[in-house]
């Protein structure tokens, strides 16, 4: 085992990875920029190292701060949390060659999976099913129609480097495909270096169901069940739970069936999550690969009883698997709710601020994992998320009612959040009956 | 009569969408802001012809800064 960990993260994410790493007895590392200097993860952690300005481009995102933190500190690991450089696999690199563990799968998983191209064609060689759509990247316009005009409008052109939903854009009929190339390749050049697009059939009403997957270096694979996280704003997610309400027990055995096979078909180390559409009839196609621990982990934890960051920690460190796959069974049921520092009546506009008052609920089925106090500061620099609120239960039912209970108890003054959207979700009838899908917020569901 | 375009939230000037002279209609965006990895635009409230960009790429500006002027 490790030594001394550094997080290169912020926020409610590096206090998760440092409670984890206390319980093992190891020393830990915050990194910080300018504008985290009073922040709780600083304080966390045994020893704190400032690395540049407020910008995340001038801390969080630079790779060489980040490997002079942990050579001064001697930390001889690297978690690296989500988002952030969490996919770069240049930075997961850069790490080993450094002579420091990155705690994490492999490079080369986290390059093959982040060119979604490659990771759409890996899976369908695999045998997961995936989206009809382009084979590789479509050339130009022209390219985007012949494949549009073969499965059918609508149809959905996504970043081959994409993610967080940049580059997405819908496309109804052959004459709007021009501009909407366009403008996806525009976006998709300026937020990821490349503008190359692919094109997907686009599913009217799907669910959005992952599956949580472990690798270790021996070559096993496990998977940890579903999440269902179906209610979304701008492509991200706003609450996720397990077990998947209502999810027909073939599609569920498919979707496991099919995360293990993708995961092992590229030797998939450590946690990841493989996503997945649901359509109306239960069949499944392959979304995506997120090479790394999701913000939503604490649902599979509370559902199965089972720690994803220290099993991260000792994957890491080169030992098996703690369980076997008949040792992860889905216990309870937990949701997830995500608070952001967003106007949910101004279109989820960001709300940055000095939070004023703070009062997190407790109490039995009930944990928090927050990055925030009463004085904290949300900056304009960094991602809205102020903290997460897991409810579970021995039902889904229990689970809502005390979800509900612990909504009713939060206090936060300062920020605008997204807990009276939380709330009208919590207490409507289609979240209450599992019918949800992920078109639902723009369909106007819940608002006020 | 000039009217004074102000940002509707605090962010990070991303990117300046028009410069002075240009025309704009309403619902054009003047400038780009990011704030919480977002790229929000903030728009022209009517059409007209820019006269004044009050702002920097980079600049930080408060919410109800004004950022551009319209003739």
């Amino acid at each position: 085992m490790f030594g001394t960990v550094l997080v290169a993260n912020r926020g409610e994410i590096a206090r998760r990875v440092f409670r984890a790493c206390k319980q093992l007895g190891l020393k830990t590392v915050a990194v910080y920029s300018q504008a985290d200097r009073g922040a709780l993860h600083v304080r966390d952690a045994d020893t704190a190292v400032e690395i540049g300005g407020a910008a995340a481009r001038e801390s969080y995102l630079n790779a060489e701060r980040i490997l002079d933190a942990a050579r001064q500190t001697r930390a001889d690991a690297i978690h690296p949390g989500y988002g952030f450089l969490s996919e770069s696999a240049r930075f997961a690199e850069a790490v080993q060659r450094a002579g420091i563990t990155f705690i994490g799968p492999r490079p080369d998983a986290i390059r093959r999976m982040g060119d979604k191209i490659e990771a759409r064609r890996l899976m369908s060689s695999a045998g997961v099913s995936v989206l009809p759509g382009s084979s590789g990247a479509v050339a130009d316009v022209a390219g985007a129609e012949a494949i549009a005009r073969e499965v059918g409008y609508p149809v959905i052109l996504k970043a081959a480097a994409g993610g967080g939903g940049i580059g997405m854009a819908r496309v109804d009929k052959a004459p709007d495909l021009a501009a909407a190339f366009a403008a996806a390749n525009r976006r998709a050049q300026a937020a990821f270096g490349t503008g190359d697009l692919y094109v997907e059939r686009y599913l009217e009403r799907p669910r959005h169901v992952e599956v949580q997957v472990f690798g270790d270096e021996a070559g096993a694979v496990v998977h940890m069940h579903e999440r269902e996280c179906s209610i979304q704003r701008r492509h991200q997610k706003l609450v996720e739970e397990s077990p998947a309400p209502g999810l027909p027990a073939a599609t569920k055995a498919g979707l496991t069936a099919a995360a293990v096979a993708g995961a092992r078909a590229i030797g998939y180390t450590n946690a990841g999550t493989m996503e997945f559409l649901v359509d109306e009839r239960g069949g499944f196609y392959f979304l995506e690969m997120n090479a790394r621990l999701q913000v939503e982990h604490p649902v599979t934890e509370e559902v199965t009883g089972l720690d994803l960051v220290l099993a991260q920690l000792h994957v890491a460190a080169g030992e098996p698997l703690p369980w076997p796959q008949s040792a992860i069974v889905q216990r309870r049921a937990a949701i997830e709710c995500r608070v952001y520092a967003e106007d949910p009546a101004k279109g989820f506009l960001p709300s940055p601020g000095t939070i004023q008052t703070l009062e997190l609920p407790s109490g039995e089925g009930i944990r928090i994992e927050s990055g925030i106090e009463a004085g904290s500061t949300v900056s304009v620099h960094y991602d809205p998320l102020l903290f997460k609120l897991i409810a579970h239960g021995a039902t889904r039912a229990e689970a809502i009612e005390r979800l509900a209970g612990a909504l009713d108890h939060c206090v936060i003054e300062g920020v605008r959040t997204t807990i009276p959207f939380l709330r009208r979700v919590v207490a409507s009838a289609e979240f209450r009956q599992g019918r949800v899908h992920t078109q639902m917020l723009e369909q106007g569901a819940f608002n006020a | 009569m000039p009217e004074e375009i102000k940002a509707h939230i605090t962010g990070v000037v991303f990117q300046i969408a028009a410069k002075p002279g240009d025309r704009v209609a309403a619902g054009d965006a003047v400038i780009v802001l990011e704030s919480m990895k977002m790229e929000i635009p903030v728009e022209a409230p009517r059409a007209g012809a820019v006269k004044e960009i009050k702002v920097q790429e980079g600049q930080t500006v408060q919410e109800g800064d004004v950022v551009a002027v319209l003739e």
